[in-house]
């Protein structure tokens, strides 16, 4: 299509930036400076070239957050959106593959955290079987009883492995720029049990090898138990607290004021920020730079500032205030003229974007009616007499697009979506509809409106986004908290009120006292 | 005519209105018509100021009738008919009150609002005169 014009491509640019939360928070600490300025810092460096954003201060450093808990430690990934050209956008993508020693280190917390979750599951099995090596012949035999622990700890064990999987073995969505309170936690409180185990262990059992065998079994099915309960400490911290809505976020794009409430549980700044996210990207209609401006015939108008020349005496003190005063009515006189000049051209456009939707959805219908799906048992009738081509979607949506395709332009430049566009989607997009057997309408139904900004994300790329707030992003979310999530060219500003608290009362009505009468208004004649 | 407070005496200027009840075959007729009454809904009353008002009030005048020659008017309301007490009937006892095959004529007293302006008028003329 229409690839030539200012908009020409979007790049995407994925760095997945990390942070620790260990080595971070002494880090942090060294540092006197407040959040804003950290931040601000952070945002700093993704303005700079494409090559430096992949290395900027959040990204390099390792951490060591857990492969269990990949779904909650976030850090937010490097992208940013610039208008670039096409070589620009080849040489950006040769430096996304420089950046892949950056790739190892994005799962070395990960890895560190499996290998303590690994830890904590085979030590039993250690505690079971060392014993075993090391002073077999000295151990007293142990029957019935040991037999019922070792199943119950198999079971356990199997229990704790399939959950682990379940919850926290997922592929981080995010990336934070602090860790998380209740995560380190949990994992700290692992760390500890397990240690302190151990330590119990040595000192008890190895040390003056125990002959105790049944008491060694029952220490370890112990162990398994508390790691059971460890786990459901981490299923309520982490995944039911948040389930019950106490706060609603109001969220509003700064460039076009659009606007959205949602309602989420207790959650944490950053935690919040990451949420609002994940429905911007499905809920907010994509945001085009284009539809923002004034036509600029009326902004110029409004912008030529009146100079207004005092003639006669007058104070110099009430020079300025007179001067200022006598402009501004000026210019309130000229912005009566322009608010009609604005009324009128909107009407314009208005009437030019439907006539050529009109226009579009006629050439669409049209070009619809030209293919039909092809059914196998007609190929027997046709054949000897009119040999037809069989085509495949592609060629299909080839051979319709054609006499669509000028109204099809005609219409994305006058709603200025041409930049969503290209010629090459679109017939991707009509060969998926005739694919699926979608009338025209569904095929229209994606540039009609606006869609979501998922609809034309390449998912192959993260996304950088900068959160921005007066408060720690770690702390939790309160009446009255305002943040912000910052992007190149717009953000979004989310205001955090609490739910009212609700006082529900009862009233028992009984369905026999539903009872009516006329309304009397007579009138008699005498 | 402000909302009347129950229990307080009701004030008015009226105007007395006399009918001689003409015969039709077998009826006497007055030529008018009333609304309202105590089992009524006063909201409807499109001749009432104040909309909580039940008092009854005449509705249609028939023309060339007894009651328009009498100058009773549309939309006055009837506080008394023949000494009887007209602000707090019932509809029906309304009806009956007037329609009573014994009386060939009825005396009411009628208030309206041009009635109380008029006196107002004259009211506030009168101690410059």
């Amino acid at each position: 299509m229409d690839n030539e014009s200012t908009y020409s491509g979007y790049s995407y640019k994925s760095s997945h930036s990390r942070s620790s939360r260990k080595h971070r928070e002494r880090r942090d600490r060294h540092r006197s400076k407040t959040r804003d300025i950290n931040i601000r810092g952070d945002k700093s460096v993704t303005i700079q070239a494409p090559g430096e954003l992949l290395l900027d201060a959040e990204s390099t450093r390792g951490d060591d957050r857990d492969d269990n808990w990949g779904e909650t430690t976030t850090v937010v990934t490097g992208t940013s959106v610039d208008s670039i050209s096409n070589e620009d956008l080849t040489r950006v993508s040769k430096d996304l593959e420089d950046s892949l020693p950056l790739e190892c280190r994005r799962y070395f917390g990960p890895a560190l955290g499996a290998v303590l979750g690994f830890f904590a599951l085979v030590t039993p099995l250690a505690f079971l079987a060392l014993p075993q090596l090391l002073w077999r012949d000295t151990l007293e035999p142990c029957g019935t009883p040991c037999e019922g622990l070792y199943i119950s700890l198999a079971f356990k064990l199997l229990i704790l492995l399939i959950s682990t999987w379940a919850l926290f073995l997922r592929p981080p969505k995010a990336t934070l720029p602090r860790f998380f309170i209740f995560r380190c936690l949990l994992l700290a409180l692992v760390f500890l049990f397990v240690a302190s185990y151990w330590l119990f262990y040595g000192v008890r059992v190895l040390e003056p090898r125990e002959t105790d065998y049944r008491g060694i079994v029952g220490y370890a099915a112990s162990l398994v138990d508390a790691l059971l309960f460890i786990q459901y400490l981490a299923l309520v911290l982490l995944e039911v607290r948040h389930l019950q809505p106490a706060f609603s976020l109001k969220v509003v794009r700064t460039t076009d004021g659009t606007s959205r409430f949602y309602n989420v549980g207790y959650l944490s700044i950053q935690r919040a920020a990451v949420w609002v996210l994940d429905q911007y990207y499905s809920d907010f209609p994509v945001y085009n730079p284009a539809l923002l401006n004034l036509p600029k015939s009326i902004l110029s108008k409004k912008m030529s500032a009146f100079k207004i020349y005092n003639l006669g005496e007058e104070n110099s003190t009430n020079n300025s205030t007179g001067q200022s005063t006598t402009m501004v009515a000026a210019a309130a006189c000229r912005r009566d003229n322009s608010h009609n000049e604005y009324y009128y051209e909107e009407a314009e456009v208005e009437r030019r974007v439907r006539k050529r939707k009109a226009r579009l959805v006629v050439a669409v219908e049209e070009a619809f009616t030209h293919i039909k799906r092809h059914q196998d048992d007609e190929a027997a009738a046709s054949s000897p007499k009119h040999p037809r081509e069989v085509m495949d979607p592609r060629e299909a949506a080839q051979a319709i697009f054609a006499p669509m395709a000028r109204a099809m332009q005609k219409y994305l430049r006058a709603t200025r979506q041409q930049s969503y566009h290209s010629m090459e989607s679109i017939i991707n997009h009509l060969q998926f509809c005739i694919t699926h057997n979608m009338t025209p309408k569904a095929f229209l139904e994606r540039y009609l409106s606006p869609g979501p900004t998922l609809q034309y994300l390449d998912n192959s790329r993260g996304r950088q986004w900068t959160l921005v707030s007066e408060e720690p992003v770690t702390a939790a979310l309160r009446q009255g908290q305002v943040f912000s999530l910052r992007r190149l060219d717009f953000s979004l500003v989310i205001t955090v009120t609490p739910l009212p608290f609700l006082r529900v009362g009862e009233e028992f009505i009984d369905p026999k006292s539903h009872k009516f009468v006329m309304k009397l208004q007579s009138e008699t004649s005498v | 005519m402000s909302h009347h407070i129950p229990g307080q005496p009701v004030t008015a200027v009226v105007q007395r209105v006399e009918i001689q009840k003409l015969r039709q075959g077998d009826n006497l007729i007055l030529g008018f018509s009333i609304g309202g009454g105590i089992d009524q809904e006063p909201e409807h009353n499109p001749f009432s100021e104040d909309k909580t008002d039940k008092g009854i009030y005449v509705t249609r005048i028939t023309p060339g009738g007894p009651a328009e020659k009498a100058d009773l008017r549309i939309g006055d309301k009837i506080m008394q008919v023949n000494g009887w007490d007209m602000t707090v009937v019932t509809h029906d006892q309304a009806r009956k009150r007037l329609t009573n095959k014994k009386e060939g004529v009825v005396r009411l007293l009628v208030t309206r609002k041009s009635l109380e302006e008029a006196v107002k008028h004259s009211m506030g003329n009168g101690p410059k005169q």
